[in-house]
């Protein structure tokens, strides 16, 4: 048998990935674009609230919209695209989550020069997402009211890395069982202190709150 | 949940290391996961028998050491190990927790035959 040798190597397994989303953060930068991950498990109703958004942003802002999709569907992208909003639509092939290297090819299709605010609609999933770093300067949750109050207890990693979390659908709080003492529990004890905006993306409950946040996170960052 | 992924980088870090040792053959690898990561250690030794075969890296063996979760509270300041990331202080009961490992995901080393 030949002699083995023993190579220490200690590398993290997401450093690949996290190299590149250091480079997308440092053209977002470059370009004074200030991004947005948008993750949420399966029809929390990202879409929707992505489209008001631009409505409700779009007369200050320069806005885009990047939307991630496990199968190469244009439904999401179609809806941006008529509101004559820019948009790249990026097709995971599959993959349960964006990461930093599909982004980045991404990225090259959209003229960041001419773009204030990107939205990144990541694939639905409350797992996966939470692992790859994209480069955004914000990472923000839609959690939704017929999901259950007994999803941050369930996914703790998601909750954790969030700088902001939204929760989607408040008009149907009246006819599901959830228990918003119990919900805000859970997202207390795992990121203490989380902004959260109660909100109905449908009926435009709620949304002016998150309008003015965000506006106030840009100017700040601009700032910088 | 995306073990291929993971693995497939497990994969190019060892042959990258390998490659710059001048190494024949690539015999074990050694992993450091934390109780956080959601890392299935049968999912990755599923892809990894997949995609190892054909490089230096095939019948390596993959060890997984696990990492307890640690936190630091932060009302008492105590350090302790968790089971579940929801369980509070042991000490004072409070929940505002900072974790301060369990999260490690890394190639610690790899043994190569030259």
């Amino acid at each position: 048998m030949s002699p083995t040798t023993r190579i220490p190597v200690v590398e993290k397994i997401f450093d690949a990935n996290d190299q590149v989303a250091q480079q997308n953060r440092s053209l977002f930068d470059l370009h004074h674009t200030f991004a947005i991950n948008v993750m949420a498990s399966p029809g929390a109703g990202k879409t929707t609230f992505i489209l008001k958004t631009l409505e409700g942003l779009s007369s200050k802002y320069r806005m885009a919209v990047i939307e991630g999709d496990t199968a190469p569907v244009t439904i999401d992208s179609d809806k941006v695209s008529a509101m004559g909003i820019p948009v790249v639509q990026i097709n995971t092939g599959g993959d349960c989550h964006l990461d930093a290297v599909m982004l980045h090819a991404g990225l090259q299709s959209l003229p960041l020069q001419d773009v204030d605010i990107v939205l990144i609609e990541n694939v639905g999933n409350l797992i996966c997402p939470a692992a790859f770093k994209l480069g955004s300067h914000l990472n923000l949750l839609i959690a939704s009211i017929p999901e259950g109050d007994d999803k941050p207890y369930k996914y703790p990693n998601m909750y954790r890395g969030l700088d902001v979390l939204v929760v989607n659908k408040m008009d149907l709080l009246p006819y599901v069982d959830f228990n918003m003492a119990y919900f805000q529990q859970g997202v207390e004890i795992l990121n203490p202190g989380l902004r959260t905006f109660p909100v109905s993306a449908k009926t435009g409950e709620g949304m002016q709150a998150w309008y003015n946040w965000l506006d106030e996170v840009v100017q700040k960052h601009r700032q910088k | 949940m995306h073990e291929l992924a993971v693995t497939e980088s497990v994969l190019d870090i060892a042959l990258r290391h390998a490659g710059q040792a001048n190494a024949s053959r690539v015999t074990d690898i050694y992993l450091v996961i934390g109780r956080f990561s959601s890392i299935v250690d049968d999912s990755v030794q599923f892809y990894w028998d997949m995609i190892a075969e054909n490089t230096i890296c095939q019948h390596a063996t993959l060890h997984f050491k696990r990492v307890p979760s640690r936190m630091k509270c932060l009302v008492c300041e105590k350090e302790f190990e968790v089971q579940q990331s929801l369980d509070p202080c042991p000490y004072c009961g409070s929940f505002h927790l900072n974790i301060i490992g369990g999260e490690e995901f890394y190639v610690e080393s790899i043994i190569v035959e030259k």
